[in-house]
């Protein structure tokens, strides 16, 4: 293979990353810069991106270690947001620790958790306006929880039962809520950011006042569409935030295979232009004041603003996804920013307006929730039984009108029903 | 009415849905100030100003994805992909989602886009410019596909692909852009000004989609072909003495079968011609819908001409091309039972 003439240089190596710990070692998180909280400068809004680029390396924190809001990033919320704030992330937890149960039980096929991010789609989903339109990823059902969807509407997806308004169409949690601003899940990865920046064109293309935000893993940051996205909203100054949760953790692969041991993801924007902040995911405050910043930058045609959201999957991927099989347990025990639940909670008791024992009945009223939720959306079936939807919806919506071909496979279809399921009651259209 | 090549054709279709309609926009690679490399924008960024038709970077995934976002807003984008070769950046965000935003979200949210790009061989364009891909997108579920054959069916065609809520697929063929081609590469271009279907009206028709055309009734053989292989087809009929009921079909997806049925019981015979490869081709879906819906009618075996499976070559460009000496015998063979 070498070449006899170049016998005397090194042999080049390939260099494959790997992640530091693997199942059984000890973890140790020294390497890991955290930065003081209430250090990072907070730049006005109006700035060029090239005057910011250390905050695309630092990582911008409100709450230190004592539990207090510090700092010029402080958004400064009152006790009323922050509880609201406080109560939807533990309604998200507490939904996902049942749902990731059911699926355990068989009532449906699928379910992802996002424990331990819940603040990076619930503040940031806060401190945007109702109208702007969200470009979630799968994990973001947070943003939901901020704007007010039924529970039930979202078991009823998950369960995939008659009253789905996807039709039983959807993976589990790939939800779609036109009414909440809310963009439908793809499930393929980060094609949601190209849009977003379309959306955001069209909005500023119209004089409108809306703007776009969009969130995608750091894994995906290595698709070509993240880089297309990054491309057209620098060149056109488009009104979107470009969140990037960095979890830590792609299924089983981590950072590294999206570029981590050589920059931060924030600087990924530095290269093109754009505003880029890298901020505390497991801070809600500093996730709140972030996007709060992109957003006014957004809505006052200053342009684009990508931000790192630095977090930690604290479960699984999703429920077919076994973590204890390629990395350290305790991980998650060590992450050294902590929980974003536990962080609020104890800001909120320092400030004086909480409690342990309210905090324990707010828990309490949040499971409470959902299980009436999961009730509730049970009576309208569960997942399996493959005859909550009228056997005709499977293929309306290809198209707006049914073309000639698609009404033959219908009918097939429908004469297929009648041996398979025998005895079933056709569901009624 | 004026008499336009299929250029001024689809760009008069540009310009008509853009007065009517605010929410049209135009995005593409040299589609803005220039105006596009084949001309077809020319003049509407200037006319229409400049958030309605502008520029892109180069980067066709971007370039669908953000018209998949302004659908989603409310807009009507007509992107353009500058040649159907450089479309496959675009194809995830086409097939994984214009394709399926209407069917997952359940009609919340939708893709009324029309995808414009030219497509096919014949102007030595090598392996990059030449491509005929249309089968690809027939094979997705939620995409329509289109190809006019003149200019005034560009124009109507394009309209009613705008005027859809649907994504569709809109493949011009660049070959005849300016003249229709009879499979001859060394006769000079006829331009369109010489024939009827040059003569198209300046203000808004639409043709609707899913409806064949037949350009030459006849009795011994059915043709189907599209784009720049209907007129190839043509003249090779009238070349062979053959009474050939030639069908443009226009709009792969959704497709007239009932036009392509009633003719093919009628001729008992059945002839399928395109440019693109032969394996997988758009043509082994009308061979087989063919044969399940007229074997009784059959006086013989369905026959299919089309480019050879091999990249699309530079200086072997007119040994690849489907012109008159594959389609004439394959004529032959099928109305006289000539062995080839």
């Amino acid at each position: 293979m070498a070449d006899d003439k170049k016998s005397n240089l090194p042999p080049l190596s390939l260099h494959i990353p790997e992640p530091k710990f693997r199942p059984g070692d000890e973890v140790d998180y020294s390497n890991i810069e955290i930065q003081k909280a209430g250090a990072q400068p907070r730049p006005d809004v109006s700035i060029k991106p090239i005057d910011m680029s250390d905050l695309a390396y630092d990582l911008i924190r409100v709450l230190d270690d004592d539990h207090n809001a510090v700092g010029p990033w402080d958004p400064k919320l009152d006790d009323e947001t922050l509880l609201r704030m406080l109560r939807t992330m533990a309604q998200v937890r507490a939904f996902d620790d049942r749902l990731h149960r059911q699926q355990r039980q068989g009532k449906t096929s699928f379910y992802m958790k996002c424990t331990g991010e819940e603040a990076t789609s619930v503040a940031a989903a806060m401190a945007l306006d109702a109208e702007d339109m969200c470009f979630p990823s799968y994990r973001q059902q947070g943003i939901l929880f901020a704007r007010g969807y039924s529970m039930v509407e979202m078991v009823n997806q998950i369960f995939s039962n008659k009253k789905d308004k996807l039709k039983g169409r959807q993976l589990p949690i790939m939800y779609s809520s036109k009414r909440l601003n809310f963009f439908t899940v793809s499930g393929n990865l980060t094609t949601q950011y190209p849009q977003a920046v379309g959306w955001a064109m069209a909005s500023a293309s119209k004089g409108d006042s809306r703007i776009a935000a969009a969130w995608c893993g750091e894994g995906s940051t290595a698709e070509g569409d993240f880089h297309a996205a990054m491309t057209f909203a620098t060149v056109y100054n488009a009104p979107v935030i470009l969140n990037v949760i960095n979890n830590q953790w792609a299924i089983s692969s981590f950072s590294g295979f999206a570029g981590a041991e050589r920059t931060t993801f924030a600087a990924r924007g530095v290269g093109y232009g754009m505003a880029s902040l890298r901020v505390d995911g497991n801070d809600p405050l500093a996730v709140y004041a972030a996007t709060q910043w992109a957003a006014e930058r957004a809505r006052t045609n200053q342009g684009p603003t990508v931000i790192e959201h630095f977090t930690y999957r604290a479960d699984a991927h999703s429920t077919s996804d076994d973590p204890s099989s390629y990395r350290s347990a305790q991980e998650r025990e060590e992450w050294p920013l902590g929980d974003p639940i536990m962080r609020l909670k104890r800001h909120l008791i320092e400030r004086g307006v909480w409690s342990l024992e309210q905090q324990e009945q707010m828990d309490k009223e949040c499971v409470d929730a959902v299980k009436e939720a999961v009730k509730e959306a049970a009576k309208n079936g569960i997942l399996g039984h493959g005859l909550h939807q009228p056997f005709e919806t499977m293929f309306e919506d290809v198209f707006e009108e049914m073309p000639w071909h698609l009404r033959e496979q219908a009918d097939q279809a429908d004469k297929e029903r009648a041996i398979k399921w025998p005895d079933a009651e056709a569901p009624k259209s | 009415m004026s008499t336009m090549n299929m250029i001024e054709a689809i760009n008069s279709g540009l310009d008509n849905m853009m007065e009517r309609d605010e929410n049209v926009v135009i995005m593409g690679e040299d589609v803005g100030y220039f105006g596009g490399v084949f001309r077809a924008t020319a003049g509407l960024q200037e006319k229409h100003g400049k958030t309605r038709c502008f520029d892109s970077p180069i980067n066709e995934c971007g370039i669908i994805g953000a018209a998949i976002g302004m659908g989603a807003y409310g807009l009507r984008p007509v992107p353009e992909i500058q040649f159907a070769d450089y479309i496959y950046p675009g194809l995830d965000q086409l097939v994984s989602e214009a394709a399926r935003l209407r069917y997952r979200s359940a009609g919340e949210f939708i893709a009324p886009m029309t995808v414009r790009s030219p497509f096919g061989g014949g102007i030595f364009g090598g392996q990059t410019h030449s491509q005929s891909p249309e089968a690809m997108f027939t094979h997705v579920a939620g995409l329509k596909t289109v190809i006019p054959s003149t200019p005034y069916d560009a124009k109507g065609l394009l309209i009613a692909s705008i005027e859809d809520n649907d994504p569709v697929i809109f493949f011009e063929p660049k070959r005849i852009y300016n003249g229709p081609f009879t499979g001859y590469y060394d006769k000079p271009v006829e331009p369109w000004s010489k024939f009827d279907e040059a003569e198209v009206p300046d203000d808004h028709y639409r043709i609707d989609l899913g409806k064949a055309n037949i350009v030459r009734p006849g009795t011994e053989v059915t043709v189907l072909a599209y784009g720049t292989m209907v007129h190839v087809a043509k003249a090779v009929v009238e070349e062979h003495d053959i009474d050939a009921e030639v069908i443009d079909l226009r709009t792969l997806v959704p497709l007239d079968i009932d036009t392509i049925e009633d003719s093919v019981k009628k001729t008992g015979r059945c002839l399928i011609v395109h440019e693109a490869t032969r394996t997988s081709g758009f043509g082994a879906e009308l061979s087989a819908l063919v044969q399940e819906r007229c074997f009784y009618h059959l006086e013989a075996p369905i026959e299919r001409v089309t480019g050879f499976d091999t990249p699309y070559p530079h200086s072997l460009e007119w040994a690849y091309f489907p012109g008159p000496v594959r389609i004439g015998e394959a004529l032959e063979k099928i109305v006289k039972g000539l062995k080839s």
